[in-house]
């Protein structure tokens, strides 16, 4: 028996997700989202998304489109950038409901999905504003000697996990080549279901030619659909195939300031297919050269 | 007048910070605060450790802006968030939109949680951090706004905040809130405020 091809498009993708579900998106800041998957939801009629992010241009994007109910995240941020524009303005207009999360909480919520256990226990939190901002956290206390208050982080379960990876095969086995995983296999395992979009779908005998075993960081049993999406984590990093499109990024965060430059820049690069953004991207290239 | 410039004054009083800290991790935020670990790497305390800002472990001390150094091993931000911040064998020196006596730090957002005025860049690791590893916050601007009564959302947890957080009066909370506040000398001789 041959194993299935998990191959697929974007749009088949978007076409798993319903409305109201939770989507949780890997990568970091700025690093390695997938973003091809996002401009694909971007085009879709999706809506009263809860987004789960380390919260980079994914969510900016998302929530100025008006796709997102609810928010977990730690963070949002460009990176080279510190403030992510869309998503400022998005909690500056209350357009959504908003859950800030410590970064090792975030992680937590997601190793205790990734475990189907409720909750996991943890310090980080107490005292802080985020147990006040987000009242449906609880505490928890030890059952042990030591009788500790600790803060009882909740599962962050997702109905669907995206995420992007250098290299995958057909059947869902998936790869990062740069420094850092981030959290893209915890993503995966607490998610109903995973899709990987990639630079490169290879023959599973070619990825560990040059790379070595640690590197395959998603096997199949985690993933449900792989979709070939080259430049597809533009415009953030996806080292070492590519790093972030600074000049691109730039004009992102600038565009972003006022109303009619936004339209601007959504007229240009965010009003047509994928293969529509990426040559209004390559034309950007040029010019800016 | 002095050749020592103010932001090297600065950085001297920074790498200070690290100095005593022996073999653990230095996570230093923003340009003032890793010249000062670089040099307190480089002078007072050789073991100390820190990374490129991403998943690698640099074995010297390279000038600021670089990061080529030999790469001694791996810390992705994993590991940081998983052990290194709970472990507490680390020291970070973050900064402060708002920062109040207590040590309550705020880089989230300015003016109500429920509608903020401006939003910064959300709570990050402040909270782990403060009740988990040493914190130190590199706080340059020195004018009301910053230095407030009260923060308008507690990001890094403060020693008061901390001490009635926690359930039992052992609990383990080693060093929290460090707050350091020193007067910068100025090149000019003149007091800097």
């Amino acid at each position: 028996m041959s194993m299935p091809s998990k191959e697929m498009t974007a749009e088949q993708v978007i076409e798993q997700i319903e409305d109201g579900m939770t989507v949780g998106i890997g990568g970091w800041g700025s690093r390695r989202k997938p973003m091809a998957l996002v401009r694909a939801i971007l085009r879709s009629n999706l809506k009263d998304l809860t987004l789960i992010s380390y919260a980079g241009p994914d969510a900016g994007l998302l929530l100025d489109a008006g796709k997102v109910r609810e928010i977990v995240y730690p963070f949002a941020t460009l990176d080279s950038i510190p403030l992510e524009p869309l998503f400022s303005r998005a909690r500056q207009d209350k357009t959504a409901k908003f859950r800030e999360w410590d970064e090792g909480m975030f992680q937590t919520g997601l190793r205790a999905a990734a475990s189907r256990v409720p909750f996991l226990p943890m310090r980080a939190g107490l005292g802080s504003a985020v147990m006040e901002n987000d009242p449906t956290l609880k505490t928890v206390t030890s059952p042990y000697d030591d009788g500790e208050t600790l803060l009882a982080v909740p599962a962050l379960e997702l109905d669907v996990a995206l995420v992007h990876m250098n290299r995958a095969d057909k059947y869902g086995n998936a790869q990062y080549l740069g420094p850092d995983p981030y959290f893209d296999d915890l993503f995966c395992m607490a998610a109903k279901k995973a899709f990987v979009s990639t630079e490169q779908i290879m023959d599973t005998a070619g990825m560990l030619l040059d790379a070595p075993i640690q590197s395959m960081l998603l096997n199949r049993t985690m993933v449900a659909g792989v979709v070939e999406t080259p430049n597809g984590a533009h415009f953030t990093t996806c080292t070492p195939t590519y790093e972030r499109d600074e000049k691109f990024q730039k004009a992102y965060a600038t565009a972003a300031k006022t109303p009619e430059d936004w339209a601007a820049f959504q007229a240009r690069f965010l009003s047509g297919s994928e293969t529509d953004y990426q040559d209004a991207v390559q034309a950007f290239a040029q010019e800016a050269n | 007048m002095s050749d020592v410039t103010r932001a090297e004054y600065c950085a001297i009083a920074i790498a200070d910070c690290f100095a005593d800290d022996g073999e653990i991790m230095g996570s230093p935020m923003g340009l003032l605060p890793t010249l000062g670990a670089r040099l307190a790497k480089s002078t007072s305390n050789p073991l100390l450790m820190i990374t490129d800002g991403e998943a690698r472990i640099l074995q010297g001390a390279p000038p600021l802006g670089t990061s080529n150094d030999v790469v001694e091993g791996w810390m992705p931000f994993r590991l940081v968030l998983e052990a290194v911040v709970p472990f507490g064998k680390r020291h970070v020196m973050m900064g402060a939109t708002q920062i109040d006596r207590e040590g309550n730090q705020n880089i989230s957002a300015i003016g109500p949680w429920a509608q903020p005025k401006r939003q910064l860049l959300g709570v990050r690791g402040a909270p782990g951090n403060t009740v988990n590893n040493k914190t130190s916050y590199w706080v340059p601007k020195h004018s009301s706004r910053v230095f407030v009564e009260q923060v308008d959302i507690v990001s890094g947890v403060g020693r008061n905040r901390a001490e009635a957080g926690r359930a039992c009066a052992d609990g383990m909370y080693p060093q929290m809130g460090d707050v350091r506040t020193r007067p910068i000398p100025d090149p000019d001789g003149t007091p800097f405020r």
